[in-house]
């Protein structure tokens, strides 16, 4: 058993955690958050030439082959620097499964992933199907070697800037079936298909993606017909771990700045954290966190085994991470007192992106019913 | 001990509600719906229907409303029925807190000069209390006042203060004097807005709204005559009125309205074999939060009661906020947990209610609303010091 990171995967820890700390300064991410994109493009570009687009993608695909592990490791860092840019979506969410399952001209699509020079969004989610990535109400209705999409996809990340997007959707079977739903890769500007952008309240951006009788091909298909819901389950397992990573670094962050601001705030002539029931509420977050931790490093390190342990692995994290995220979160406010509610201090931002991250793809109650019956 | 309603207090019910029927304005009733934040006029207008009406200062002695005082269950009844129908909050500044402060404190004069402002709502008072160095040590607070012939110049800051960008008056605790004990030196002084001097900067919360400000005070003159009691005598004025602000903090039925509405929506979401209110996880949630609310209606009433028959809302009142607030924040929680993806669209205040939203109807509000309700576990003496207070005033550790 080893739990330290090797040779490599330290340097590319060193190298985000001197790029979070020295150049992605507070006052400039909130900058960033006003704009119409709501992240940088030249950070993009700067994660390109560092090599952390490709790091995931496999070496016969341009990229560098790396595994979960590394991922984690950006994702930590990126959760301490609030990180907007949409590595989750464009890279976890949406570029995996393009590196594992893309064929042909698809596949020309990832050098400019790696290159920086494309942005993808992952459309699985519709108004009616919370957290089951198999209630897919979104229809292809096969004529001839063309397929006609209608349907709607709702809260869409990244789908603001994404060039391409993939999306569910269902070429046979009933509502909730597994079978029968279909990935197809279509591009932006494809004639039927309407967005509406939007910000999400951790100051990202998401769409409203409609469909109506937007013509694609079966070259358009990810994998095979009918097979999507595997591809898009196995997406969704890589997404849930990057983003916990994501998670326990925004509650590290949370949990120390709050103990620094109780060492220096003072009330009734000393300094707040003084106070014995402060301090335990602080030993719980610190504990908290680093319960996530074990389970995200346990989840991570567990990913190449069986399906039913992983998957079971992942759900008990994801449910730690969201009663986490809302306990650490919570108290931060609460022991910053007013400070922690204005806009301008960091508290509350961090706050934000954890309220988001503990219900994105499941909050504690779907992931404790998905352990249970795993 | 009974817990039926009399027919009178039935006809009262039904009175309450004619009323509704036919003074609610249809305007400010669509804004409330679609929980869009009301206009300064738009408050006001309300204050005054119910004014007229009778129905505003009523845990005022008739004496100085000149309307007939209303019953502990009438009060029960009307706030019931006021919030099942979703109608605008009351403003708590003025004739919850400085109007009580000033007939109990005040001279003949003062009472004479400010309460029918604050009666027919004309004059909007903002709580000059915290500071940027005295949130719950409220008693080392530095603002000070010196007198100067007929005359008190008041220097320092005042932080957290609520809608005082529309405020006419401010009720301010100063310090007078330099005491030993810290709580001697302060005093209860009204500023009017409009003094040389003062300077109002917002501050934006993390819901994106303009609720708070920091009210700066540079060589601002007050008369001397407004003073509330005696200098030095601020602290106990403040005990007194932190003791109201608490009692009705708990905001019950508002609570019992949004728990209804949680229900009525997540039995409408589907989730295949059941409805969200089916599920077992967050039906378990729904009712631990509906037993919780019952308790706190009845410790509620309780605390009513008791002061009705001569009791102070005392220590007791603690309680009721922090179980209210807590409340408030686990509902707004599960309004949150209820809506899924669709409560991470944001919209600015103004976006709220028009059909630049996302999703369904009532979502936009939910997210700010919970963001927003960060701050009743904090304001109002934060649940910490309500738990100090319960300590020692009522468990005597």
């Amino acid at each position: 058993m080893d739990f330290n990171f090797n040779e490599e995967q330290t340097l590319i820890q060193n190298q985000v955690e001197q790029f979070i700390q020295k150049d992605y300064e507070w006052e400039e991410r909130q900058k960033l958050l006003d704009t119409e994109l709501g992240y940088s493009l030249d950070n993009w570009k700067t994660f390109a030439d560092l090599g952390w687009l490709g790091l995931s993608i496999s070496e016969e695909n341009g990229g560098f082959g790396g595994g979960p592990i590394d991922t984690m490791i950006i994702m930590e860092q990126f959760g301490k620097g609030l990180v907007l840019e949409p590595f989750l979506e464009s890279i976890i969410m949406s570029g995996k499964i393009l590196d594992l399952y893309a064929e042909d001209d698809q596949k020309k699509l990832l050098e400019e992933l790696i290159e920086g020079k494309l942005q993808l969004a992952l459309a699985f989610t519709e108004p009616q199907s919370r957290f089951n990535l198999s209630d897919v109400t979104t229809t292809a209705k096969k004529e001839g070697e063309n397929y006609l999409l209608n349907g709607y996809k709702s809260v869409v990340m990244n789908g603001p800037s994404a060039n391409q997007i993939i999306l569910s959707a269902r070429t046979a079977g009933d509502q909730f079936d597994q079978e029968g739903i279909t990935l197809f890769l279509i591009e932006r500007e494809i004639d039927g298909l309407s967005k509406r952008d939007y910000k999400t309240v951790d100051g990202r951006r998401a769409s409203e993606v409609t469909l109506e009788n937007v013509r694609v091909s079966s070259k358009d298909i990810i994998g095979k017909e009918g097979k999507g819901f595997s591809i898009l389950d196995e997406s969704i397992e890589n997404s849930i771990l990057a983003i916990s990573a994501e998670a326990v670094g925004a509650m590290e962050v949370l949990y120390k700045t709050t103990v620094e601001y109780t060492k220096t705030r003072e009330q009734f002539g000393t300094p707040i954290g003084k106070f014995q029931v402060l301090q335990h509420r602080m030993v719980d977050m610190f504990m908290e966190y680093e319960q996530c931790k074990s389970l995200l490093f346990m989840a991570t390190m567990k990913k190449n085994e069986k399906a039913n342990d992983s998957k079971k692995a992942i759900s008990g994290l994801k449910y730690q991470v969201g009663k986490a995220a809302r306990f650490i979160g919570q108290e931060s406010i609460q022991l910053h007192g007013g400070m922690g509610v204005t806009d301008e201090l960091n508290v509350g931002h961090y706050f934000k992106r954890l309220t988001t991250i503990s219900t994105i793809f499941g909050n504690t109650d779907f992931h404790l019913k998905r352990y249970t019956n795993l | 001990m009974d817990l039926k309603f009399s027919d009178k207090d039935i006809a009262f019910r039904r009175e309450v509600e004619d009323f509704l029927v036919s003074k609610y304005p249809a305007d400010i009733k669509e804004k409330q719906d679609k929980k869009i934040t009301l206009t300064k006029e738009e408050s006001i207008r309300w204050q005054k229907i119910l004014s007229e009406k009778g129905w505003f200062a009523v845990n005022w002695p008739s004496e100085y409303t000149g309307y007939e005082e209303l019953s502990v269950t009438q009060k029960y009844i009307l706030q019931n029925v006021l919030a099942e129908h979703n109608t605008p909050v009351l403003l708590p500044f003025g004739v919850g807190m400085c109007g009580p402060v000033i007939y109990t404190f005040g001279t003949d004069e003062q009472k004479k000069k400010h309460l029918p402002g604050i009666l027919n709502s004309d004059i909007w008072w903002c709580q000059g209390y915290s500071e940027p160095g005295s949130g719950s040590d409220l008693a080392s607070l530095k603002t000070k006042a010196q007198k100067i012939n007929d005359k008190y110049v008041v220097n320092g800051t005042k932080t957290w203060t609520t809608l005082a960008q529309h405020a006419d008056w401010i009720f301010c605790l100063v310090r007078t004097e330099t005491t030993d004990i810290k709580q001697e030196g302060i005093s209860f002084l009204l500023i009017d807005m409009n003094s040389k001097g003062i300077d109002v900067q917002p501050i934006i919360t993390i819901d994106g709204s303009h609720e708070v400000n920091t009210v700066f005070f540079d060589n601002v003159e007050v008369p001397c005559k407004n003073l509330i009691g005696e200098e030095g005598q601020g602290w106990n004025i403040a005990k007194f009125l932190l003791a109201h602000e608490r009692s009705g903090i708990a905001g019950i039925s508002s609570l019992k309205r949004e728990l209804a509405r949680l229900k009525e929506i997540s039995s409408e979401i589907n989730l295949g074999d059941k409805t969200l209110l089916d599920d077992q996880s967050f039906r378990k949630k729904i009712e631990e939060t509906e037993i919780e609310l019952t308790a706190t209606e009845f410790t509620e009433l309780r605390t009513l009661a008791a002061m009705s028959n001569g009791g102070n809302p005392g220590a007791e009142s603690s309680i009721l906020k922090i179980k209210g607030t807590e409340l408030q924040q686990s509902i707004s929680e599960l309004f949150v947990e209820m809506l899924g993806y669709y409560a991470h669209p944001f919209f600015d205040e103004n976006q709220i209610g028009t059909n630049q939203t996302i999703g369904p109807d009532y979502a936009a509000p939910v997210m700010p609303h919970y963001l927003n309700y960060r701050k009743v576990s904090i304001y109002g003496g934060s649940n910490e010091i309500q738990r100090n207070v319960i300590s020692k005033a009522i468990l005597g550790l």
